[in-house]
């Protein structure tokens, strides 16, 4: 009996701190629209600072709670709204959803930076060493503050949303925007007020959570999957639901606790460990919940017109395949061994990136699992008789996707933020309780053998990477099959209007099911090719989020973007490890770059491509650009150039000349003269770039490379260009037939106008 | 009825655009004080355009709008509620998840307190008083019609645009609706009315407009409006020389 008293009282009170956590997410998202997957992370930001303001600084319990929950927190939820959110208003869901992305992903770049791990002070509570006795059990303080913290914040919240002005406008605004606006209310205002105080509520759980878990980033980040459970409990509306939901889990994660104490419980179920089974239960709890909730009501779709995407073609397809192929073999066959090897984690980043492609980009499904699809990929392959046959990779592919379309199967009745909370309890759900098994991992490290190719030794890395890239092109190609097919149409369908698809006659299960499971295969891929020793944290849920968010931020509707994601991702790697010195600002960098999405909802690879798109359609300057990589190439063969050379050089002609070069063939004169003296000097400094950088180290270099080819293409632009661009095109010309696009931009520029 | 030479809200030159398609071109629209304004015109002729830059949810890319002489161009939506110009969009103007009383509280500002505001909607529509506590999407049409007009007068507007009220509401319903806002165009309020079902509106407004694939055809005395200038601004027959 005193055990149970005892149980409850932590139940309840891990609980209310669950209801602090997940008030404060229904708060901002009932409000703003947006649901906040960096809630967690804001209130694991909130708890170093407050750590560092009472415990390193010493200041007064009440000054440091001021400081941080009255002041620091609402200004980052401000900045949060005002920063990230805004310039996404009129953005899809999921490109909101993959900003608080971000934003986690920054968030805890940050605190791993700011506050290393070692020498930590010890994080106390309130009143700590002082106890309550309740029922004759001993309470320590935080506990109780927490209690009353959770139940003061539910009586504030119901008076403020239904009881003050403000309140109702912020429901209001939820209602229908333009409404309220009709009415006086201001809404970006009120979004900003509703961003602070949930930043507030985050910071309060954050604080006390800290005191019971101390200062780790993980798990106080993860306590949003906590508040996410209480939060569907309530439907993401209901705050009263949302705390009894809140409780609930407090309590079920206390008894549990309570019962792997005692001698009935069972220490394995099947042979397979059941310790993971408490760290898992809000997971658990979540995963159910999602499944219970209702089916999601059809709705025609709105047109988003800030997000587009391009049909691939199939002649830029099969000059990229072209292009990674011929670049691959040219790349590796210069690089040393270790950067071989980083160039193979890029080239496995991309195949898990682009496994986005078919299911985001097209389908409209958000997946939190990428890497999950991976790691179970690598797990078959492992384990797979045959040691690494071809006909087992088959096997393997096929068994996952069929996994892929399982898990999606319950599901598929979700969509949204509602789908996309569910891969990410599958993920945690395979991460905690699949993964971390000793008969999956024997010693935490499983083995994946290299493919057997008669005659190509894939244990080696430049044939490796070199295979990858042919993979990497195979599915690229694939997709675009795919996307021009009857089944991709349906994809792109069911995400415009799965209301019109519906009425259409498509099959929405089976078009989801299918989404996923192509998705899970080409997952798989990235999992069951990175042959060697893997560990389960290679396939974690907080790996797989820059995966989504490099996706995104390539451009999720192509395949283009998705190398690109993938490529930065590896460089990200690769710089953190060759240039230690900033190894700390490339763990922010994911975060940094996906709150660049504000800005660019298209993602990077569509603004290369409109800069690269008057090339493909110029067959004089894309001959000059091919044979000039070729030129390049001819000259580090004889030796004539160094590898630095060439790499700084390629990049500069690539990125820097050639999307200026149908301006150059056009342009005559002065201009031309001073455009080519600028493109001359840029590849001369280039080609000998070991001349000029002898000393500087490679991330010196690196940088050296990149402003280099930026001053170049910027250089020759502004000379180029008019002073005052126009408009894209000269409307009196377009539809003139009787023209080359030559002559059209020769008389373009006649009158002025800017092609 | 009408006092002239004091205008409430000025349209000068207006052109509107969605991305490229312009949909309203050199649009000049006057409501002066006290008067009843019909705008009418097929689907597509621009209206709910022109309320929607009136009411400044939408930027026009050319032209000014004044509300009683004040130059609004570019003003926050908010701030013209807060002048005076209460809209009534499109569909029904209520807050569906928010309870009757607190659709009406949000009419509530700065020296408004929400008694004042219930009394007058309660005047007008007695029948609110009894769904006070209804949450307002559960209403009937009409009913949330009303809601959306009472919560709008309560703060005592000079501007009143309506956009068509008649959608999707039973023709006697509709007919009630407008006997108000005969009433409140009678109390001194000005009101622009959208309308695609003309003789709904002509009966009770002093002006009316008539507009097509987004310019002004006729602007004039609403009981000059005939068969023939409707009949061509709807099926785009031969205008006469007007």
């Amino acid at each position: 009996m005193q055990q149970l008293v005892a149980y409850t009282v932590i139940g309840l009170t891990t609980g209310a701190i669950y209801a602090l956590a997940s008030s404060g997410l229904v708060v901002t998202y009932v409000t703003s629209g947006v649901f906040n997957i960096a809630h967690g992370a804001i209130g694991m930001i909130a708890a170093f600072c407050y750590w560092q303001v009472r415990f390193e600084w010493g200041w007064p319990a009440p000054a440091a709670l001021i400081a941080i929950l009255g002041v620091l927190c609402p200004v980052l939820g401000l900045a949060i709204d005002r920063v990230a959110l805004r310039g996404l208003a009129q953005a899809t869901e999921v490109t909101r959803l993959t900003a608080t992305v971000a934003l986690m992903a920054a968030f805890i770049g940050v605190a791993a930076w700011v506050w290393p791990p070692e020498n930590r002070q010890p994080f106390r509570g309130f009143f700590e060493g002082n106890n309550v006795s309740v029922v004759g059990v001993n309470v320590g303080w935080n506990k109780i503050i927490a209690l009353i913290a959770a139940v003061a914040v539910a009586l504030g919240l119901r008076v403020l949303l239904y009881g003050t002005r403000l309140g109702i406008q912020m429901r209001a605004v939820v209602d229908n925007r333009n409404l309220a606006e009709l009415n006086g209310a201001r809404p970006a205002r009120i979004a900003s007020a509703s961003w602070a105080l949930g930043a507030s509520l985050a910071g309060l759980a954050g604080v006390l959570l800290a005191a019971e878990v101390q200062l780790n980033i993980v798990p106080l980040t993860l306590l949003v999957i906590n508040a996410y459970a209480a939060a569907i409990f309530g439907r993401l509306k209901s705050l009263p639901l949302t705390f009894l939901g809140a409780m609930a889990l407090g309590l079920s994660e206390a008894y549990l606790l309570w019962g792997q104490g005692q001698s009935w419980f069972p220490e394995t179920i099947g042979g397979f460990s059941t310790s993971g089974l408490r760290q898992a239960t809000p997971t658990i709890f979540l995963f159910i919940l999602l499944m219970l909730l209702p089916q999601a009501k059809l709705r025609a779709g709105a047109a988003r017109v800030r997000e587009r995407s391009v049909i691939p073609q199939w002649n830029t397809a099969i000059l990229g395949v072209v292009v990674l192929i011929i670049g691959s073999v040219a790349v590796t066959g210069m690089l040393t061994r270790s950067n071989t090897i980083y160039m193979i984690q890029a080239l496995i980043m991309a195949l898990a990136v682009v496994s986005l492609v078919p299911l985001t980009g097209y389908a409209g499904l958000v997946s939190l699992a990428p890497l999950t699809f991976a790691g179970i990929g690598a797990v078959l392959m492992s384990k797979m008789p045959g040691d690494g046959n071809v006909l087992s990779l088959i096997a393997v592919v096929l068994i996952v996707a069929s996994i892929g379309a399982l898990v999606a199967l319950p599901a598929l009745r979700l969509e949204g933020i509602y789908l996309a909370l569910a891969t990410g309890a599958f993920a945690l759900l395979v991460s905690i309780l699949v993964f971390n098994q000793g008969k999956i991992f024997a010693n935490g490290v499983a083995e994946v053998p290299p493919l057997r190719i008669p005659g190509v030794h894939l244990s080696q890395p430049r044939p490796k990477a070199i295979f990858l890239s042919i993979t990497f092109a195979v599915v690229g190609l694939g997709l675009v099959a795919l996307r021009r097919s009857a089944l991709g149409r349906r994809f792109v369908a069911m995400k415009d209007s799965p209301l019109a698809g519906a009425t259409l006659g498509m099959n929405l299960v089976r078009t989801k099911a299918m989404a996923f499971a192509i998705s899970a295969a080409i997952a798989s891929l990235a999992g069951a090719l990175d042959a060697g020793k893997v560990a389960p944290d290679n396939y974690a849920f907080d790996r797989s989020l820059p995966i989504l968010l490099l996706a995104i931020v390539g451009g999720i509707g192509s395949i283009g973007g998705a190398f690109f994601g993938g490529m930065l991702l590896g460089l990200n790697t690769v710089l953190a490890s060759i240039v230690p010195s900033i190894s700390n600002i490339t763990r922010v960098t994911p975060g940094l770059i996906g709150l660049s999405m504000g800005r660019n909802p298209n993602g990077t690879s569509h603004q290369i491509a409109t800069a690269f798109r008057p090339v493909t359609r110029h067959p004089l300057s894309l001959v000059i650009a091919l044979s000039g990589a070729g030129t390049l190439w001819l000259l580090v063969v004889l030796d004539v150039v160094s590898h630095w050379g060439f790499f700084a050089a390629l990049v500069v002609w690539g990125l820097g000349i050639v999307p200026n070069l149908p301006m150059l063939t056009i342009i005559s004169g002065r201009p031309r003269t001073l455009c080519l003296s600028i493109a001359a000097v840029g590849m001369g400094v280039a080609s000998f770039f070991d001349d000029v950088f002898d000393a500087a180290p490679t991330g010196g270099r690196l940088l050296a490379v990149i402003i280099l080819f930026v001053v170049v293409g910027n250089a020759i632009r502004r000379v180029h260009t008019p002073a005052e661009p126009t408009s894209t095109s000269s409307p009196d010309l377009v539809g003139l037939t009787a023209f080359t696009a030559q002559e059209l931009s020769k008389s373009d520029r006649a009158i002025k106008v800017v092609l | 009825m009408t006092t002239p030479h004091e205008p409430i809200l000025e349209l000068k030159n207006i052109s509107a655009s969605y991305d490229a398609i312009s949909v309203l071109h050199d649009v000049n629209i006057t409501v002066q004080r006290g008067e009843v304004v019909a705008l009418l015109g097929p689907n597509g002729a621009g209206k709910s355009t022109v309320l929607k830059v009136a009411s400044a949810l939408m930027r026009p890319t050319r032209g000014s709008i004044s509300i009683a002489g004040l130059d609004l161009t570019g003003a926050a939506a908010s701030e013209l509620a807060r002048l005076g110009v209460c809209t009534i969009p499109e569909g029904r103007g209520v807050f569906p998840n928010l309870t009757v009383h607190e659709n009406l509280q949000m009419a509530v500002r700065k020296g408004l307190p929400i008694s004042v505001v219930q009394d007058r909607a309660f005047a007008r529509f007695p029948i609110l008083a009894e769904r006070r506590t209804q949450l307002a999407g559960t209403l009937s049409g009409g009913q949330q019609q009303m809601l959306s007009l009472a919560r709008g007068l309560a703060t005592e507007p000079v501007l009143l645009m309506l956009d068509e009220m008649s959608m999707g509401l039973a023709p006697l319903v509709v007919a009630d609706l407008y006997e108000q806002v005969k009433v409140i165009a009678a109390e001194g309020v000005s009101v622009l009315v959208v309308e695609q079902f003309a003789r709904t509106v002509l009966g009770i407004a002093d002006t009316a407009v008539v507009m097509s694939h987004g310019r002004v055809r006729f602007a004039g005395n609403a009981r000059e409006v005939d068969e023939a200038t409707l009949s061509s601004a709807y099926l785009g027959t031969k205008e006469a020389d007007e």
